[in-house]
This record gives C-alpha cells, structure tokens and sequence, in this order.
C-alpha cells in the first residue's frame, strides 16, 4: 500500500494517544539530553561513576582486541622494514655509534647529577609505579582524545595519575571505574601540560590539537627560539608530571611557539605505566615530616 | 561401517525446516536495539587513534535502519540509544541523547514526505544528517566552541563513503532478524 504521509493511524483514539506519545516522549529525550549537556557543562565529572561502571563492563571485549593490535602492528612493522633493510641498517649503525658516546656522557652526567643531589640532600628515586596496563580503547570517533585503560581502583589508580609509555607521555588518569579507567590523551584540546625544552630549558604550554598534534604556546614573549627538530620533556611545574619525561618533537615552528609532534603514539604502544602523581611522591620523599604531629 | 557416510545432521535439515516456520519475535524486535548499540561500542575496538578518524558507527547504523526499517526503532529510540553511545564515545554525556533525538525525529520526517526514495535519494539525506551530526558533535566537544572544524573533514570523508557498506551489512542483519526459526 502507498504511504499516506498521514501520522494518524486511523480513527481509534488508543491509537491516536499512543502515536503522540511516541513524539512527546522523542522530543522529552532530545530535551533531555540538551538538559543534561548543561549539566555536564557546569561539572565535568558528573556522571563519572555511571561511564566508568559501563567501561568496567566493555574492558574485558577490549583486552582481547588490545593483543590483537599488538601483534597485527608489529606485524605490519615487520613486512614494511624488509623493503628498506639494507639503508635503514646502515643508519641504524650510525645512530647506535653516536648513542654508545652520548650513553656514556649520560652515565657521567646521572653519577654527577647524583653526588649533587646527595649534597641537596632531595631523594633520587624515581616514583615507583602504580600499575601497567594495556589501552583498551579510544574514542576513535569523537573529536575529544580519550583512551580506556585496563586498570582502575581496585589496583590502586586514582585520577589525576600520570600514564606514561617507554616512549614518553601519553597522558593522565581523568576518571576510574572499578577495573578501567579513562585517560586524557596529551592531544585532547583540554590538557595543557608544562614543558621545557630540553637543550636549555625554555618554558612553554603544550595544548592538545584534536588532529594528534599539540601546541606549544610559549611563556615568554620575544624571537621565537624553536627551530624543528627541538625535543621537549614535561617541566615538572604544576606538581602533577615529574620533571624530565619525553615529551614532543618540534614539528614546525609558528608565529608564538610551534606544533609539535607528541614522542609516544597512543596506537603503538603496548603497555604502558601509571604513574603516582608528582607532587605527593615528592612530598613524601623530601620534606621531613612536620614536626610535633600526631 | 556404511560406505555412502550420512550427512552431518545440520547439513541433512537444510531445507526441511522451512515451512510452517515464522520468525521470532525476540529477535525480530530486538535485533535492531542490538545492533546499534554493538556500533556505540566501537570505542572499545583495537583503533587506538590520535585524531578522529573512525566514524561514528553507532550512529550511521542507526541512520540505516531508519531508512531501511522507518517505524522499527520507535520515534524516542535516541534517548536510550544514545544515552549507551554517550557512555562510550567519549563525548559529553548527553550530546548522543539530544543528536541522535533530534536525527530520528527528523528521519521519520523524511519519511512521511519523501516516501518514495531510489539508493541515491538515501544516501545523500544521509549524507546530510551524518554532515550535520558530526559537525554538531564536535562543537558540543569543545567547550567553549573552539573547535577545529577542519579536523572532521577526513572522518566526514570515510563516514559517507563507509554509509554504503553499513546500509548492506544492516541489511543482513534484516535477513537474519526475520529468519523463519520457530514453529508457526
């Protein structure tokens, strides 16, 4: 039969009734949800615990999918590097020749660095880490930047935590459910991280580019110093990353700081550590304890 | 042992079950709830990206059962629909709810005023509400509004491009909704 392009389903009122409760109800939801994005607007951790509930429940379909990344990327690494052997082998020896001197400058430089520290009387330890994990997920599709963790309070993760890879940030624990967690990618356009140089310590911003790049908004006004290629390690100001982790490549300097290139892909790696947040590790290790408490 | 082997059992009843079968109604309701909600869970999928780039499954699939199926996910189905790809999307809880709301009323719309659409005429007023969802989405993301707009632009690409494929495979999954399993 053709459509009519009538609504009205015909003369019985239960019918008709029914038919406009059907669109009330869809224009309540749509209500509804503009009413609910005011309230997320105002509180951003609103409904956290219902999100990391329903993550808790997804983890373990994201676990096994996780593995599987794994092994197809290192697979496709594999197959791609046969076809550039021979230079890349070439290259590679060089770089290690260099990367042996600069090892052993770097040895120089911990030794010293530590016969300072000692004289500083400031703890060297390194804080020890919460837990690793596997990312389980993205949000692939929305122009926010969050990854899910396969880890949460249950082994002792708590937002605000830095996640970070073997190689460098990838961000830092935004919410927990039981058994996951949500992480704040360094490229979502909400996470503004403190950085410096690493050569010589020139401070700058690093805001998140929803197109995987950050942005690197320097502190201080004048000639912009950054050329391409200049390495940033997070400051440690702030008190919520320790000082000194990769952090991003300069890509192409702009007019007032430049775009960078984030060191760890969130997709390539593995595993990845959580980290306890900076300034209690470092509260706890060196500060005396106040006097004449408890 | 009897040379000519009999046929697995399951091979041996294709064909004789048929008739005087009717389709389950479990599945006949239930399959397209599930089918858009197993689309929300694509977050959880072993994409991990740094940019947006994979589409939102969840929603082109709901778009293609409303063009495939007007009238079979009720006309408030984007309230609970969205609600579950809000929890796993990533974006602010109730941007699915008011979007995926606000696209089904406007699908049924379409529907009773355009009723008679070719492939062409579908795809493109699909074209139009993935557009215009993605483009809502990502200024509901940013607070402030300061989003990148640009940065959609490949998801857009691959979104209208992929709505095609996910209009067959929801097809499929009409076949096997009403598969005839239960004894009329």
């Amino acid at each position: 039969m053709a459509p009519t392009g009538s609504r009205r389903p015909g003369h019985s009122r239960r019918a008709q009734y029914g038919t406009f409760l059907n669109y009330s109800l869809a224009v309540a939801g749509a209500a509804a949800g503009g009413a609910l994005l005011l309230v997320v607007a105002s509180d951003a951790t609103a409904f956290s615990g219902l999100r990391g509930a329903a993550t808790d429940l997804a983890a373990p379909a994201g676990e096994v999918g996780a593995g599987a990344r794994a092994e197809s990327q290192g697979l496709l690494l594999t197959l791609g590097a046969y076809f550039t052997k021979g230079s890349r082998v070439a290259q590679l020896e060089r770089e290690v020749a260099q990367a042996r001197v600069r090892l052993v400058e770097a040895e120089a430089l911990h030794e010293e660095n530590r016969e300072l520290r000692a004289l500083l009387k400031l703890s060297q330890s390194d804080p020890k880490p919460i837990a690793s994990a596997r990312l389980i997920g993205s949000s692939a599709s929305s122009t926010r930047r969050y990854a899910t963790l396969g880890v949460g309070s249950l082994q002792g993760v708590a937002p605000g935590m830095p996640v970070v890879s073997p190689l460098g940030l990838v961000g830092r624990v935004l919410e927990v459910g039981r058994s996951s967690a949500r992480v704040l990618l360094i490229t979502d356009s909400q996470s503004i991280i403190p950085v410096r140089r690493a050569s010589d310590g020139t401070v700058a911003l690093a805001v998140g580019h929803p197109d995987g790049t950050v942005q690197l908004k320097l502190q201080s006004l004048g000639v912009n110093p950054l050329r391409a290629g200049d390495a940033f390690v997070t400051s440690g100001s702030g008190g919520l990353f320790r000082p000194g982790i990769p952090f991003a490549v300069v890509a192409r300097p702009t007019r007032d700081g430049a775009i960078a290139r984030p060191l760890s892909d969130p997709a390539a790696t593995d595993f990845v550590i959580v980290e306890p947040q900076w300034d209690e590790a470092g509260l706890d290790s060196t500060l005396p304890a106040p006097a004449g408490g408890q | 042992m009897p040379l000519p082997l009999p046929l697995p059992k399951p091979i041996r009843e294709i064909g004789r079950k048929r008739i005087n079968r009717a389709p389950s109604p479990l599945l006949a309701v239930a399959v397209p709830w599930l089918v858009v909600m197993a689309g929300s869970l694509s977050p959880m999928w072993p994409v991990i990206a740094s940019a947006p780039i994979l589409p939102p499954i969840g929603f082109l699939m709901l778009v293609a059962w409303e063009q495939l199926r007007p009238g079979i996910l009720p006309v408030w189905a984007g309230l609970p629909l969205g609600l579950f790809d809000d929890l796993y999307s990533g974006q602010p809880l109730g941007s699915a709810i008011l979007l995926w709301s606000i696209a089904v009323i406007l699908l049924d719309f379409v529907e009773t005023r355009f009723p008679w659409r070719g492939f062409a005429l579908n795809w493109l007023f699909a074209s139009a509400v993935i557009a215009a969802y993605l483009f809502l989405a990502q200024a509901l993301a940013q607070p402030g509004g300061v989003g990148v707009p640009l940065a959609i632009l490949p998801q857009l690409g691959i979104s209208l491009l992929l709505y095609p494929l996910i209009a067959r495979l929801v097809a499929l999954f009409d076949r096997f909704r009403l598969m005839p399993v239960r004894e009329a």
